[in-house]
């Protein structure tokens, strides 16, 4: 069966009455085209018809990122899981422990060390299928581990971003966890190291309005959410509709908020360059 | 006229009673109805007594939003001597949802700021209901770099369901303007006092209230996001407020268990709308004592404080 499984056209397939396997096409959710998943994996999880930029896991994101898909992951530390025992229609603690299931790890996020063209650098990267992504006490953590990692090994620091915002199941344990980041990526800066920061749809709520809005370069991918309060909440708050080009990498870069906007295949290169530059090294051949 | 809240319903109906005989108690010829009129005051104060002694998170929340609250520029027209208000973030605009200013407290020179909802409807919508807009937040960061400059204390006064959710605000880079207020809060070098007086709203909140010492009023809330935004977020809609209150841990009382507060300041019974002054004197006093304890420490260890004591916030939640 592989061979009609790899050559034969969706449309066929359809009419052949099977179900076509998940994981080996993949409609395109803002074109609706259908994409061979390795075409999809070789073209970064982009849509090679619409460029649409698909969200990443938080290790396929630093896969495409570092040297040889190599780095060493930064273990956290652990917390408590629940310690306000929140329960709206399910538990906080089912939620959580579904997600690690589903994850299998205790956190979305990740702090990875490794090599990017060559320059060492630290990376705490969010992963928005964990839980939105929502930055939670152990994301907390992992921002300061990661900001302690990159100023002990001399590194760049590296904030990749996915998030609906502070995770409203630790309600004041997470606002401050704003704070918290912004103390971590301002050691970074003090110790004269340089912070970045690639913002991934989406990077909204407590996430942009703390760490993520920072960097000293902000870079974006194309078409991704950026913003504060979500378009739901403005179109109920304001009776208004929002505009069409409204919180998107272009508008922001637009409004001077983002530095950079730049395609999926190109980021590695540029955060290269940018760091190349700042620790004052000659440009890679 | 008195603003009653929905859990207050007895309590206007005896106050509406008091007031009754009281008229008649004036009209000349009547019997003396002053020992009635005692009775019915001693029973509205059992019962300001019973309830408020035992508020649930969801009545808290309505007490934090009472109208009649003191607001921010109440509590500088009663504590602050000589204030000088300051306007403008010198980038696009003047935010009035933010108060800023210079003045003394008690021969004390300070920097004062807190959120602004206004008192009566023109100035509510002039104040966007106490949600400020990047300009606002843009204006608090210039405040507290300047009272830096001066070697000036800060006090902070928050009272705000969150920064204003707006096309334009969004545009202007309201996160990148929460973001930037928090990291000058964390790099002043002179002490910040802040005061959650009614409502703290999430990132709107915070972004004035990274300080050495953080007190909380009585009955005043604290929260991620707003008992209804959570609720419609979680239940579908908003009906849940009162379960997601509870939820959200947003009291006093609970972010003092929590060790996120330093202190609760006591509220008249009641709630602090019903005794203006002696709620100025709880703020006064407890912003005194605090200006007192951190007037020895110099720059760097004020800075080192305050970072440490966010470092430390929810550490005691981290396994080892």
């Amino acid at each position: 069966m592989n061979w009609l499984r790899n050559l034969v056209r969706p449309k066929i397939r359809a009419i052949s009455g099977r179900d076509i396997p998940e994981d080996l096409w993949i409609r395109c959710n803002n074109c609706s085209q259908m994409i061979f998943h390795s075409e999809l994996t070789a073209n970064l999880h982009v849509c090679p018809h619409c460029q649409h930029h698909r969200r990443l896991t938080a290790s396929q994101r630093l896969s495409i990122l570092f040297d040889d898909k190599r780095y060493e992951e930064i273990p956290l530390p652990k917390v408590h899981s629940d310690p306000l025992q929140f329960r709206d229609v399910k538990r906080y603690s089912d939620r959580l422990k579904d997600a690690q299931q589903k994850a299998k790890r205790t956190d979305g996020t990740i702090v990875a060390r490794g090599t990017i063209d060559d320059i060492l650098v630290v990376s705490v990267c969010m992963d928005f299928s964990f839980l939105g992504g929502s930055m939670g006490m152990s994301c907390g953590e992992a921002i300061l581990l990661a900001s302690q990692t990159a100023i002990d090994s001399k590194a760049p620091l590296l904030a990749i971003c996915a998030s609906g915002g502070a995770r409203m199941q630790e309600s004041m344990l997470s606002l401050v966890q704003m704070p918290r980041s912004v103390i971590a990526i301002n050691r970074v800066k003090q110790a004269g190291l340089p912070y970045l920061t690639l913002l991934t749809d989406p990077t909204t709520g407590g996430v942009s309005a703390s760490f993520a809005m920072l960097g000293d370069v902000a870079i974006a991918e194309p078409g991704a959410t950026i913003g504060f309060a979500g378009k739901r909440v403005i179109e109920e708050t304001t009776k208004q509709k929002t505009p069409d080009e409204f919180q998107t990498a272009e508008s922001l870069m637009k409004h001077g908020m983002v530095d950079v906007v730049t395609h999926r295949k190109n980021v590695k290169k540029t955060i290269a360059q940018v760091l190349r530059i700042m620790l004052k090294r000659a440009p890679n051949a | 006229m008195r603003h009653f809240l929905d859990f207050e319903k007895p309590l206007y109906e005896l106050e509406a009673r008091i007031e009754e005989l009281r008229n008649l108690n004036e009209q000349e010829g009547g019997v003396n109805l002053a020992d009635d009129i005692l009775k019915l005051r001693e029973k509205a104060n059992r019962f300001l007594e019973e309830t408020y002694a035992q508020l649930s998170p969801w009545q808290k929340v309505q007490v934090a939003r009472h109208p009649q609250r003191p607001h921010t520029s109440d509590y500088i027209a009663a504590l602050v001597d000589g204030f000088v208000p300051l306007a403008g973030d010198r980038n696009y605009a003047e935010d009035p949802a933010i108060l800023c200013g210079l003045g003394y407290l008690d021969h004390h020179p300070v920097c004062i700021l807190g959120h602004e909802k206004g008192k009566d409807t023109e100035q509510r919508v002039a104040c966007n209901f106490g949600m400020p807009k990047p300009e606002g937040y843009r204006k608090a960061a210039r405040m507290m770099t300047l009272a830096g400059r001066f070697q000036l204390p800060i006090l902070t006064l928050v009272d705000t369901a969150g920064a204003d959710p707006g096309v334009q605000s969004e545009e202007r880079g309201q996160a990148e303007a929460i973001a930037n207020a928090i990291e000058t809060c964390l790099n002043v070098p002179t002490p910040i006092i802040s005061i959650i007086c009614g409502e703290g709203g999430s990132g709107g909140a915070i972004a004035i209230a990274i300080a050495n010492k953080i007190f909380m009023l009585e009955h005043a809330v604290y929260s991620v996001i707003s008992p209804e935004g959570c609720s419609s977020i979680l239940w579908g809609n908003a009906s849940k407020h009162k379960t997601a209150a509870e939820n959200l841990k947003m009291t006093a009382q609970d972010l003092k268990k929590m060790n996120l507060i330093d202190d609760i300041i006591p509220e008249p019974l009641g709630g602090a709308h019903r005794k203006k002054k002696t709620i100025y004197h709880n703020v006064k006093q407890t912003l005194l004592q605090a200006l007192e304890e951190l007037a020895p420490l110099d720059s760097e260890t004020l800075q080192q404080q305050r970072t440490q004591k966010f470092i430390d916030q929810t550490r005691q939640f981290v396994k080892n």
